[in-house]
């Protein structure tokens, strides 16, 4: 699929989502389980991605490298209740130093 | 519905600042979303496309860095729309408070995001509920897509993303989305499971599957948690599911 396609098919998808709950009867979306699973998908949504984007290499083999201490610094100023420019910039800078350094 | 007594103007006048400071606030978020698209490879338009017509940033921040990653556009849309699906919650909660029809019903859809829903559910009285979901959802839209274009052209410039760590960066910002959501032990819960789950189909499916598989863990833990308020143990932490 070209890029553009996936651009504007991912577009579409997303303003049907919004709008559907305008339109939908509540009570079709509002079931206990169903609303538990829906509350929790972005934080299983973003855990996966979050080991994707630190740990996968090309051709599909684990790596560790300079992300893994990106991300390690990105948790340390969450907990610390940093903003999120600056936990993205230090991830960002801590692996760009670190390649600078030699470290893959 | 009832008649909406007239909003004091200095009630208005708040309620107008709460919007767009948010907005300023997270338009900024838009400088990392604009650069790290063009990291992953898509053009400035393409980028630009985005934050105008998709418009919620953690299914943008998925869809590009599935792409980077070299995941096929299928499951980037699967991810980029499993995100978006609390959008259609939002816009349920919404549309309770909001009297809008026709072409201004579209508009109110596509800037229902979780920070105009947070304002406008965050008022107290009816006018002042739809006045903050208005005023932030479009201050939003314009911050955002105006830094977005900014990130663009800045990361055009930089040349190699990863001299930069701009590939990390995106992990950062996922880590800064996902962070909040570990109040609740489910969230914590879902989160772990998803980890393992993609850690361990990485090798053995294409890029961009493994997120897809994760999901998995908000219906398994969705499910436990259901079983849990049926024996009567409510009130755990962790086991509202409300965000």
């Amino acid at each position: 699929m070209n890029t553009w396609t996936t651009v504007l098919v991912a577009c579409a998808l997303a303003f049907v989502l919004k709008f559907s709950g305008f339109v939908v009867p509540a009570r079709l979306l509002e079931g206990p389980r169903i609303s538990r699973i829906s509350a929790l998908l972005p934080a299983a949504l973003l855990s996966g991605l979050i080991v994707t984007q630190t740990f996968a290499g090309s051709d599909g083999r684990i790596v560790l490298d300079a992300r893994l201490a990106a991300v390690g610094v990105a948790g340390i100023l969450l907990w610390r209740k940093a903003n999120f420019l600056v936990v993205v910039g230090a991830a960002a800078a801590t692996a760009a130093l670190l390649r600078l350094a030699g470290w893959s | 519905m009832t008649v909406d007594e007239a909003l004091p103007e200095s009630r208005r006048k708040e309620v107008v600042r709460q919007g767009v400071s948010v907005g300023v606030a997270t338009g900024l978020y838009g400088v990392s979303f604009g650069a790290l698209s063009v990291a992953s490879g898509l053009s400035v338009l393409q980028t630009q496309a985005l934050s105008l017509l998709m418009f919620t940033g953690g299914s943008q921040f998925a869809l590009v860095g599935i792409i980077g990653a070299g995941g096929s556009g299928t499951s980037a849309i699967a991810t980029a729309s499993l995100l978006g699906i609390r959008n259609g919650l939002y816009a349920l909660q919404v549309s309770q408070f909001l009297k809008a029809h026709g072409p201004k019903r579209m508009l109110a859809a596509h800037i229902t995001i979780d920070e105009s829903t947070a304002v406008g559910i965050g008022q107290e009285e009816p006018a002042a509920q739809r006045i903050g979901f208005w005023v932030t959802g479009l201050a939003v839209l314009a911050g955002w897509n105006l830094m977005t274009f900014v990130g663009a052209l800045a990361g055009n410039a930089l040349g190699d993303p990863k001299t930069w760590g701009l590939d990390a960066a995106a992990a950062g910002a996922f880590c800064a989305l996902l962070w909040p959501r570990l109040a609740t032990g489910d969230g914590r819960a879902a989160a772990v499971l998803a980890a393992f789950i993609a850690l361990l189909t990485i090798p053995l499916v294409p890029a961009g599957i493994p997120v897809i598989l994760a999901a998995v863990a908000a219906v398994i833990v969705g499910c436990m948690a259901h079983g849990r308020h049926e024996r009567g143990e409510d009130g755990l932490p962790g086991a509202d599911p409300t965000p």
